[in-house]
């Protein structure tokens, strides 16, 4: 659970507890490390820390749940590249021994996402709606890392999915497609801090044309895209002066308002870029 | 080996690059290291076609590939557009050869911190992590959220925890990492 946002923390917290998903905090938890900025500078440092999550979900005998394509990405691969090489999870387990930790490869990594789609059911989420979010365009945002590299997820095609469309349309809203959909947010990779100018062209070209399309809001996946496509469209206002006011809501939060549960409960007050207008059209649903 | 090789791209295109001068070992390295197939490389350019940092900014992965194949190290690891891949994974899931491109800019980048060609910006933000044991630390602003809201002051990592926190700062230590990330190296 990134530390960025923590309405979306409070939402997932929430949403979840009313699906009847008990989740367990993994005390004394890192960063992930996050792969797109520590991943680069070391990459067996970064299994190494990854995998010392990984036991700390493995002591408690739970799956590791994340509502964060970064998380996901170190997390799952991390897990999995320790599952199916012996020599590295020893090469790893010889340095966490001696801190009393020990990775095993006894537990799944899930991203929220997937979760929901794959373990939970979209008909029974349907079900959970209270307030069918009918009349509500959303621009769906992937994100990279949920479904790419897809050699080594098990979630189909990455150039056309419908995971995130099948869970958002399970909410009443509809989906509305937009040129370059699954162009990254910019932000990844290091990108947001090294050039912020060129992070923020790749999300222009997203917020512009998910707004030509006729979208209500944009719905992601990931904290740090969030981060990126809210916070960025307020430097977009400031360094290229042009606004395009577009919501930015985490799929928790949709849910979440989905579920009837009320907005300030969501923490919507921490974005950048206001909701009220969005609210304002749900008025009469939630 | 007599002769010489003209690349068609870029820096590499205003001077000629000497045979003996190529290190054609770079690519197997790299191959050891996890990034099988790189030899394989035809430079058909759908990497570059695919990439959204590509179509704003002068990077070029196919740029990257050949010089890789011609181990041309020292020009990769300095390269400042070396750090404008967002890892986005579009050339790796496009590649016809199945080179895992995107993997391959990150065993790079490893590369580049090891031999101190790290960007100042990404030493930095690997700093908050040996310091906090986050990429992205707790601050006022966000404890102050997480009150309003009903969470926890600080999230039950290690910044709850001060024990998991030294634990973090040993194993980055333990491979010297802090040092590289801290400037003592």
């Amino acid at each position: 659970m990134p530390n960025r946002y923590p309405g979306i923390e409070l939402a997932t917290r929430i949403v979840m507890k009313n699906l009847g998903i008990e989740l367990v905090d993994m005390e004394g938890a890192s960063c992930c490390p996050a792969p797109g900025a520590f991943g680069p500078a070391d990459l067996f440092t970064w299994r190494v820390l990854g995998a010392r999550n990984l036991s700390i979900a493995e002591k408690k005998g739970v799956d590791v749940l994340t509502v964060c394509n970064g998380c996901y990405k170190t997390l799952y691969e991390v897990n999995q590249d320790l599952k199916s090489d012996p020599e590295l999870r020893e090469r790893v387990n010889e340095v966490l021994r001696p801190l009393g930790y020990e990775y095993n490869g006894t537990i799944r990594v899930r991203h929220i996402a997937e979760y929901l789609h794959r373990d939970y059911g979209v008909e029974k989420l349907r079900g959970a709606v209270k307030k069918p979010l009918e009349g509500i365009k959303v621009a769906v945002h992937y994100g990279c890392h949920l479904m790419r590299p897809k050699l080594r997820r098990e979630l189909g095609d990455s150039e056309r999915p419908h995971l995130l469309e099948d869970i958002i349309e399970a909410t009443g809203a509809e989906c509305v497609e937009y040129k370059d959909m699954m162009i990254c947010c910019g932000a990844g990779g290091g990108v947001r801090s090294y050039d912020l100018a060129l992070s923020l062209t790749l999300t222009h070209t997203k917020i512009k044309n998910a707004t030509e399309a006729g979208a209500d809001c944009m719905v992601n996946v990931c904290p740090f895209c969030h981060l990126q496509l809210d916070r960025g469209q307020a430097e977009l206002k400031e360094q290229w002066g042009v606004y395009y006011g577009l919501p930015i809501l985490h799929y928790s939060q949709l849910l979440g308002l989905a579920m009837g549960i009320p907005p300030k409960m969501l923490g919507f007050e921490a974005h950048y870029v206001p909701v009220d207008s969005f609210l304002e059209k749900l008025k009469g649903i939630i | 080996m007599a002769g010489v090789i003209r690349c068609g791209c870029m820096s590499i295109t205003q001077s000629v690059v000497k045979a003996e001068d190529l290190d054609l070992s770079f690519a197997k390295t790299l191959e050891q290291l996890g990034i099988e197939r790189v030899l394989t490389c035809m430079q058909c350019g759908t990497c570059t076609a695919s990439c959204p940092s590509g179509r704003y900014a002068a990077y070029r992965t196919r740029l990257v590939l050949r010089k890789v194949l011609l181990g041309l190290r020292e020009e990769i690891l300095s390269d400042p557009d070396l750090w404008l891949c967002t890892t986005c994974y579009n050339c790796q899931e496009r590649c016809p050869r199945r080179i895992d491109v995107v993997d391959l800019i990150i065993v790079l980048r490893n590369m580049a911190f090891a031999t101190g060609h790290a960007r100042e910006r990404h030493v930095q933000i690997s700093r908050f992590f040996v310091e906090t044991g986050h990429l992205v630390p707790i601050n006022e602003e966000n404890m102050k959220k997480r009150r309003e809201l009903g969470l926890s002051e600080k999230p039950p990592t290690t910044h709850s925890f001060p024990k998991a926190l030294e634990e973090v700062k040993a194993l980055a230590s333990y491979f010297g990492f802090d040092k590289i990330v801290l400037g003592e190296r």
